[in-house]
């Protein structure tokens, strides 16, 4: 694993965190083509969510052990408090397996930021997030289209019922841009950028209490350091919230836009 | 030394509706968990909702601030 970002840097200038600090060098080239270490980190996360996942229903008994225990209250999560409830009863069951890997894989790879030696949330890199989002878009659309036919989609998603006949043509193409373009650029925006701006927070405040304890001549300099690595580790805590508020938003959005899709007119 | 650029102060301007917003949400929310406890599942949900769809225009921010160099 390369540890190295951007940001180390001469002691004598102060750190000045950005977005160069997620352009790892590649650890090694293969023909050219340069693995870094979110490539690396993505393929375990997929190992590791598969490694759990199958140990705790290895052993499956009715009258579950520790770990079963805890497989169940995530999956029951899933798919009562998101599927369930948004989909509706009697489709959510074709769904829940997407959307229990989709949960699970985006929260090993939301942990990573918090995880020692890991220590980089893979979804602040923008490709993975909009790979995550367009499978969500290609899903939801299908399903619609599965249901209604083409054209009954269409109109299912840019006409509400029940609007007069003049405002029809300002609200058909908000509709069709809301609902079928932009609803992949927002998932992936979202991921990205809680991860984004929340690692370089961590940055920020982990270089910036050591250039303020170790390398500034400043009086203030000592007490500085130390609020800031308080604010670091209080920080830490918001992150650890969020990383799961977003592994589960972004479960609950594709629940729901395949269930706004499948939805019956009103 | 460069201070950062006016993107970051825009930034910071960009924070205030969202911020507003997100608090507005919440209070609800504790009002209607106050006022029917039993409904707290329901209404946690829809509250997180209304928590994203706000946020998402300070995370669309959050992109453009870094992505629109001068």
């Amino acid at each position: 694993m390369t540890l190295a970002g951007a940001s180390i840097r001469a002691a004598d200038s102060p750190p000045q965190p950005g977005p160069a600090d997620f352009n790892l060098p590649p650890i090694v080239e293969v023909a050219g083509f340069g693995i870094t270490k979110p490539m690396v980190l993505v393929v375990l996360s997929a190992v590791i969510a598969f490694g759990v996942l199958y140990a705790m229903s290895r052993r499956a008994a009715v009258v579950p052990g520790r770990l079963q225990f805890a497989g169940e209250a995530v999956y029951g999560f899933v798919r009562n408090g998101i599927a369930r409830e948004n989909i509706g009863a009697p489709d959510y069951h074709r769904y829940v397996p997407y959307l229990f890997t989709i949960f699970a894989f985006v929260l090993v790879n939301n942990y990573y930021g918090m995880i020692p030696f890991f220590q980089f949330p893979t979804m602040s890199r923008i490709g993975y997030p909009l790979a995550l989002a367009l499978i969500a878009w290609v899903v939801y659309n299908a399903a619609g289209i599965g249901r209604h036919g083409f054209l009954g989609y269409l109109k299912l998603q840019t006409l509400p019922p029940g609007l007069p006949a003049w405002i029809v043509p300002i609200i058909v193409p908000l509709e069709f841009l809301s609902n079928i373009l932009l609803r992949p650029l927002t998932l992936t925006l979202r991921l990205f950028a809680t991860m984004f701006a929340g690692h370089l927070l961590l940055i920020l405040f982990a270089l910036g209490g050591e250039y303020l304890l170790l390398h500034s001549e400043n009086a203030l300099a000592i007490p500085g350091g130390i609020l800031s690595f308080v604010m670091f580790i209080a920080i830490s805590f918001l992150e650890l919230l969020i990383m799961f508020l977003q592994a589960y938003v972004f479960t609950l959005l594709t629940a729901m836009y395949i269930g706004l899709a499948l939805a019956d007119e009103h | 030394m460069e201070l950062g650029t006016l993107n970051m102060v825009g930034l910071g301007l960009a924070a205030i509706g969202p911020g507003v917003g997100i608090g507005l949400i919440f209070a609800a929310l504790v009002n209607g968990i106050a006022r029917q406890p039993e409904a707290e599942g329901r209404l946690r949900t829809t509250a997180i909702l209304g928590f994203v769809l706000c946020e998402q225009l300070f995370v669309i921010g959050v992109a453009l601030a870094f992505v629109l160099q001068p």
